[in-house]
């Protein structure tokens, strides 16, 4: 630590003004607070501050994914096995197989959004900022393994500038980048976003795990199999034909995007960052209230197979979890206040098994009932804000008429 | 001739195509900027159909503009704009079928296109019939040239075609190239028109509002 303090200190002079390296100025302070948190003081006025800044704090977010990430690789390297009816390779080489396929997904998800991010700091002569540390890992984790890479590049580029950059950059986006990223790809390249030939890897990785996909194989998810269900006591099954037991759906054996299948590694997830203080357990929570009551309330009148799915289906399959823990407590873009919080994540909840319900062209609603409240969030803080003020004025009027 | 084309008049005939640009600093006529542009060859036709049927109502109501009674103005320039709209698309149904279908209701909506009733009421009112046809004319292909942009860009990477032509080669879809279904659209209009809007007042620093 000592020394890359030193070698920080040493180079530092190069990125000053009239430095030859002054034009990388931006980019050197980035990577110093990333390594270190930055000693400047306020000039002027006294400023409470808490020692976990931004960019410690998305490091905690970051963390909280590896788990789902890690799983992610090894489900993707499990269900090609699966599909090939490959003899058990043993762990290490089906973790291999999913690590090369998810790797360079990540990598371009970096390269695309941290280069534009650079670009645009150092050309407005910013700070370096750090949201898109946890967008860059969210990315490849909610895409179908088989989602081309140059798709990933032209969606990352597009929601970075659009969704993130024109509003001012982090901090200031209306819409949670990362699954603007998505949504995107699922309108732009539908093809390559869904159906049931993108969620399992068949082909090779690399020359890794070539095969022959076994007879009876279909890639199609849980989610979309009851989306086409013409019965409403459908059987779920995985890939080949067996049924999807409970625990398959929580350890996370299912086809899926890379990072949503496992709810235990996202409850892992979610325990860091609620311990950490990160994400608010009141929109978590009510996400899961909204999603179950939701349910409940299509389960009274169910006639076809997504209405009869019991509340624990739900909200263990597809997406819902893995939005509800990282996606819906995304500070930026969700409600603020303490009540409006509980709505917020209600609302997603509800809207979620609507749009999976009621919709039988999108099996999964996660993405877009976000989506659709993050454009809520303001309003639903204007009128907790606004309900608040009443209640004062009505107080402090009853006090003094009294 | 020197007359016609003072400098005035040119400052007429070509400021709408940038820096009084109908769509993108008047901000008129989004709608149908959205709406017809999927393909360029609608596109061009919605922007030719305009042009003609703004410069004439411009000159028809610039003639009259001494006679028409203040009150009923707008009712004035509503019967004048909706014949030559019908004139226009009866010539469109008569020799370019297919494209009127394409363009469906959005022929016969010229008629609410915020750019005609906005060049009626502020130019053509006020001025002499050859400003007018001039501004007409101006206005429409500024218009035009917003639409023939988005146009274009919507077709090449929407549909890998220009003008029904395969642009995109083949040996692009065989690598794993896909058209992108969003540009097909309206909503990615919005965010094209966003573009132009921004790359254009980058441009033009003396447009950027504070």
């Amino acid at each position: 630590m000592k020394a890359l303090r030193n070698y920080l200190d040493t180079i530092k002079p190069n990125f000053k003004e009239g430095g030859k390296l002054s034009m990388f100025h931006s980019v050197f302070e980035g990577m110093e607070t990333f390594l270190f948190v930055p000693n400047e003081t306020s000039k002027s006025g006294v400023h409470i501050h808490d020692c976990s800044d931004s960019k410690r704090a998305m490091i905690m977010v970051v963390l909280a994914l590896l788990p789902a990430l890690l799983f992610g690789m090894y489900n993707v390297g499990y269900q090609h096995n699966l599909s090939i009816g490959a003899v058990d390779t043993g762990f290490c080489m089906t973790f291999i197989f999913g690590f090369l396929a998810v790797l360079p997904k990540i990598v371009v998800a970096y390269v695309v959004g941290l280069g534009i991010e650079f670009a645009v700091a150092q050309v407005k002569g910013h700070e370096i900022q750090e949201g898109f540390l946890v967008s860059g890992i969210l990315i490849p984790m909610i895409v179908p393994i088989d989602t081309p890479l140059w798709m990933i590049a032209v969606a990352t580029a597009f929601a970075v500038i659009f969704a993130k950059e024109v509003f001012g950059g982090t901090g200031y986006n209306v819409f949670n980048v990362a699954l603007i990223t998505r949504a995107v790809l699922f309108f732009g390249y539908p093809a390559a976003m869904s159906g049931d030939k993108v969620f399992v890897r068949t082909g090779d990785t690399f020359g890794l795990g070539a095969g022959q996909v076994v007879d009876g194989f279909s890639g199609a998810t849980p989610l979309a199999q009851i989306a086409t269900a013409t019965t409403t006591d459908t059987q779920m099954v995985n890939i080949i034909g067996d049924p999807v037991t409970m625990m398959d759906m929580f350890i996370g054996l299912i086809p899926g995007s890379i990072g949503e299948t496992s709810k235990l590694a996202i409850l892992i997830g979610a325990a860091i960052l609620l311990i950490s203080g990160v994400a608010s357990w009141k929109t978590m929570i009510s996400v899961f209230i909204g999603g179950a009551f939701m349910t409940a309330v299509f389960n009274l009148f169910g006639t076809t197979a997504a209405m009869c799915m019991t509340p624990l289906d739900q909200l263990m399959l597809g997406g819902f979890a893995f939005g509800a823990v990282f996606m819906a407590t995304d500070p930026v873009t969700s409600a603020r206040t303490e009540t409006g919080k509980y709505i917020y994540g209600f609302l997603v909840g509800t809207m979620t098994i609507i749009i999976r319900v009621l919709n039988p062209g999108y099996p999964e609603g996660m993405m877009l009932a976000i989506l659709l409240l993050n454009v809520f969030a303001p309003l639903i803080d204007y009128y907790v804000v606004d309900a608040n003020i009443n209640r004062r004025i009505k107080r402090a009027v009853k006090s003094t008429n009294a | 001739m020197g007359k016609l084309f003072s400098s005035k008049n040119k400052e007429v005939l070509f400021s709408p195509l940038s820096k009084n640009n109908p769509v993108v600093v008047q901000m008129l006529g989004v709608c149908s900027a959205l709406a017809v542009t999927a393909k360029l060859e609608p596109a061009i036709v919605m922007a030719i159909s305009v042009t003609v049927v703004v410069a004439f109502a411009n000159v028809i109501i610039s003639l009259m503009r001494n006679t028409i009674p203040n009150r009923i103005r707008i009712i004035v320039q509503l019967v004048v704009v909706a014949a030559l709209v019908t004139i226009v698309s009866e010539l469109l149904k008569a020799y370019a079928y297919d494209v009127n279908k394409q363009l469906s209701v959005f022929v016969g909506l010229i008629i609410t296109n915020c750019i005609l009733m906005g060049r009626l009421e502020a130019f053509a009112l006020g001025n002499g019939p050859w400003e007018s046809f001039l501004d007409g004319i101006g206005n429409g292909l500024g218009y035009g040239l917003i639409l023939v942009v988005i146009a274009f860009f919507r077709e090449l990477l929407g549909s890998g075609t220009l003008l029904g032509i395969q642009v995109v080669p083949q040996a692009a879809y065989d690598f794993g190239y896909v058209n992108n279904g969003l540009m097909i659209l309206p909503p990615m209009a919005m965010f094209v028109v966003a573009a132009i809007i921004w790359a254009h007042r980058a441009k033009n620093k003396d447009l950027q509002e504070n």
